[in-house]
């Protein structure tokens, strides 16, 4: 097993990973920096650290999710943390006990290092106010979801170079998404121009003084992008009268091969997933030569690891076994 | 009873035009004699220099939650947490288990009041039975057990049908019907007033055209009827200037006669002064319907309350407790407690930026509410009237602790604000029954 000296980065003093809003670039970069680390090690044959052994990282997922879950619980045992999984279903959750009840008892248990995912926008801030544990946000109702930004900011890093002067395009509901806001705020920090396209019923008021632009035209916009980020559609939202159907949706918004070839050459397309194929994007392009969708997934394991690194290394010597 | 002496205070009594450095002696219970160098006559001398002495304050509406929610309030608790805020009158929402949609409800929250022996207590009926918004409750059953008027609480009556046959039929009684103006639709899931500061936060917003369409329908209402419409708690822009001008068409109207205007309005105070930033906590203390609104709007409700288009300021009135409160923002209940800030609130609020000056503000906590309930005698200092009367430290600085609040929740956000403004002495026909630090 390989032992790491994460390196101390004064950009990082946060015991807690709430959203992409309050990180500087600096703090971005560090964990992008330490996630590229982390992989180029990998690669050459680490593929286990002892950098969180005797640590306890709970999973606490209120929602369901497969993705981020597993990639959460995989990076925490890549750095031979112990870990514990939560889940709302068969939990004394479905017994009346609150939320907060239950992330006391799980810290009572000696989890320093508190994964959550909430149905709730703000639940992880709220919770971080009542623990002594670091709380890393994995998605909190329509709000933010900061590791899975960073590991689309990681990926496109990756493939283009840079970040600064490309063109992202993000398409779909932007209203319910927290994908979209940690993507906004993150990659117009580090200077993306950033373009929200979706139906007009899916993009929330005031957006544009987040910094970025808005266009209800996926082709209008297609020749200018450098990257476009499928986010997903829920059927449910038709029912709310969002938009009328599915197929009208999928004709003015999927990315399929025609649209792939308005973009550039170089054009990356991203999914954060579940992918609906038809919905947001074809076959044909989800597997096609374009796609970054499965690097997205490799990557954010990676990504993860860093942040659990650097919180737990924010913590000094906050808490701990009780 | 024992006479009381209320020495040379600012006398401010905005039904009979009074503001002015005076005596005020209270006997038998009444209001008795209003002038300088009053005799004690007896009783107990009260050196209110340097305060004011005005009507005991009347709130339009107030969770009381008793029966069935005991755990946040009780009528005890409620009233005096009332007294503590220099309230002398409150009206009880119906919003209880049950719900006070009969007569023998109204007559159990008169009961309660009484026992509890603090402030008086009015009960609001329910308008539908149930509060379900499907069929009228007995109204007038409810107005022989004492109610004042007719409200759904803080569910919003959907169908225009039902509030135009209650707005006819209430008419019968000489009782206006209160509506919280919201449409259900449009809100839904809401937790924040909708605009930027939704958006940040990824928070499911609630138009302000959800409160401007109700505020229209039930003015278009209450003029088809003739009917009394209260509009609780508004909170935007378009609400206000929808009054403003329904207002000025009745006194156009009834020009040299008594204006008898079919249509009232209230603010929360809490509405005038935290706007939506304040969300950014995430603090379930800030989850309030209607929700904080935008500055804009902050600002014409204001407007409204300098020009007299709103008629009373409400403490809105919403204990949960903190069992309810510790949760995620999207389980917790709307509402904070209200009744022990109000004073000072509005200080701040208003009196402190010079938007109102105190015998206006004193207008909308007393005559105000007292006119739109119609309650004759409540509300003034006229000689004679039962003597509830307030007394307040203009200038007494505190910090708010809502551990020392004597409502049974503590649901605030404004734990820890340093204001101006104390609440001193209280009485109810004639008997102290709340002194400040005791």
């Amino acid at each position: 097993m390989a032992s790491l000296a994460v390196p101390r980065v004064d950009a990082w003093n946060r015991p807690h990973l709430l959203g992409l809003q309050e990180l500087s670039v600096d703090e971005i970069l560090t964990v992008l920096d330490l996630a590229a680390e982390l992989r180029r090690r990998y690669r050459a044959g680490e593929t286990k650290f002892d950098a969180l052994k005797g640590v306890t990282v709970g999973n606490l997922f209120f929602e369901p999710s497969t993705r981020t879950r597993t990639s959460f619980s995989l990076a925490a045992k890549r750095l031979s943390a112990d870990t514990v999984d939560f889940s709302a279903a068969g939990s004394s959750l479905s017994k009346g006990e609150t939320f907060l009840d239950t992330a006391r008892n799980i810290e009572a248990m000696g989890v320093t290092l508190m994964v959550v995912r909430h149905s709730t926008s703000g639940a992880p801030h709220w919770l971080s106010r009542h623990l002594q544990a670091s709380v890393l946000n994995a998605g909190d109702g329509t709000h933010e979801h900061p590791t899975q930004a960073l590991l689309d900011m990681f990926t496109i890093r990756e493939h283009a170079g840079r970040i600064a002067g490309l063109t992202v395009v993000l398409v779909g509901d932007i209203l319910h998404s927290r994908v979209a806001r940690s993507n906004i705020w993150g990659l117009t920090k580090l200077g993306a121009r950033v373009i929200v396209c979706g139906p007009s019923t899916l993009i929330p008021p005031h957006i544009e003084r987040l910094g970025v632009e808005v266009s209800y035209n996926l082709d209008e916009v297609l020749p200018a992008a450098d990257c476009v980020n499928l986010l997903r559609i829920q059927a449910e939202r038709q029912r709310s009268a969002f938009f009328p159907s599915i197929y009208e949706y999928a004709h003015f918004f999927a990315m399929n091969g025609a649209r792939v070839r308005r973009a550039k050459p170089e054009v990356l397309i991203l999914a954060p997933g579940p992918i609906n194929r038809g919905v947001e994007l074809t076959p044909e392009v989800a597997d096609g030569s374009r796609s970054v969708i499965l690097d997205q997934v490799t990557n954010g394991l990676f990504v993860r690891m860093a942040c659990l690194l650097l919180c737990h290394q924010a913590r000094g010597s906050r808490g701990g076994v009780p | 009873m024992k006479p009381a002496l209320l020495r040379g205070g600012r006398v401010i009594d905005p039904a009979n035009g009074v503001d002015a450095i005076a005596d005020l002696l209270i006997l038998n219970g009444r209001i008795g004699e209003i002038g300088w160098n009053l005799s004690p006559a007896g009783g107990d001398v009260y050196d209110c220099e340097g305060k004011i002495v005005c009507p005991g304050f009347i709130d339009l509406h107030v969770g009381v939650r008793d029966p069935g929610f005991e755990e946040d309030e009780t009528t005890a608790t409620a009233t005096a947490a009332a007294l503590a805020g220099g309230f002398t009158a409150i009206a009880s929402l119906p919003d209880t288990a049950p719900v006070v949609d009969n007569r023998a409800a109204a007559e159990y929250v008169i009961l309660q009041a009484a026992r509890a022996g603090n402030c008086r207590v009015y009960p609001l009926g329910a308008v539908t039975r149930g509060n379900a918004g499907q069929e009228l409750a007995d109204l007038g059953q409810l107005a022989d057990g004492g109610a004042v008027a007719f409200t759904d609480a803080k569910k919003p009556l959907q169908s225009a049908e039902i509030l135009r046959r209650a707005l006819e039929y209430a008419r019968m009684f000489r009782r206006p019907i209160f509506t919280h103006p919201q449409d259900a639709a449009l809100t839904a899931g809401g937790v924040m007033h909708e605009g930027y500061y939704s958006t940040l936060l990824g928070l499911r917003g609630m138009p302000a055209a959800a409160e401007e369409i109700m505020v229209s329908r039930d003015i278009a209402l209450a003029e088809l009827t003739g009917g009394r419409v209260h509009l609780m708690c508004l909170s935007t822009k378009g609400a206000v200037e929808a009054v403003r001008r329904a207002k000025g068409k009745a006194s156009l109207s009834t020009a040299g006669q008594r204006n008898s205007s079919l249509v009232t309005a209230d603010v929360a105070v809490h509405n005038l002064l935290l706007t939506d930033a304040a969300l950014q906590t995430y603090d379930a203390h800030c989850k309030v319907n209607p929700p904080f609104r935008s500055e804009d709007h902050v600002r014409a409700l204001i407007e409204g309350l300098q020009d007299g288009t709103l008629d009373a300021i409400s403490s809105d009135h919403q204990p949960s407790a903190a069992e309810k409160t510790s949760r995620e923002l999207d389980v917790v209940p709307f509402g904070i407690v209200g009744l022990e800030t109000v004073l000072p609130l509005c200080v701040r609020a208003l009196i402190e930026p010079g938007h109102v000056k105190w015998p206006q503000l004193i207008a909308l906590l007393t005559s105000g509410p007292a006119r739109v309930l119609e309650l004759g005698e409540r509300g003034t200092l006229s000689l004679g009237v039962e003597a509830d009367v307030t007394v307040i430290d203009p200038q007494a600085r505190w910090t708010i602790d809502p551990q020392c609040f004597r409502s049974k929740s503590r649901n605030t956000p404004f734990g820890g604000w340093t204001v101006q403004g104390r609440v001193e002495w209280v009485f109810v026909g004639g008997d102290l029954r709340f002194r400040a630090n005791g």
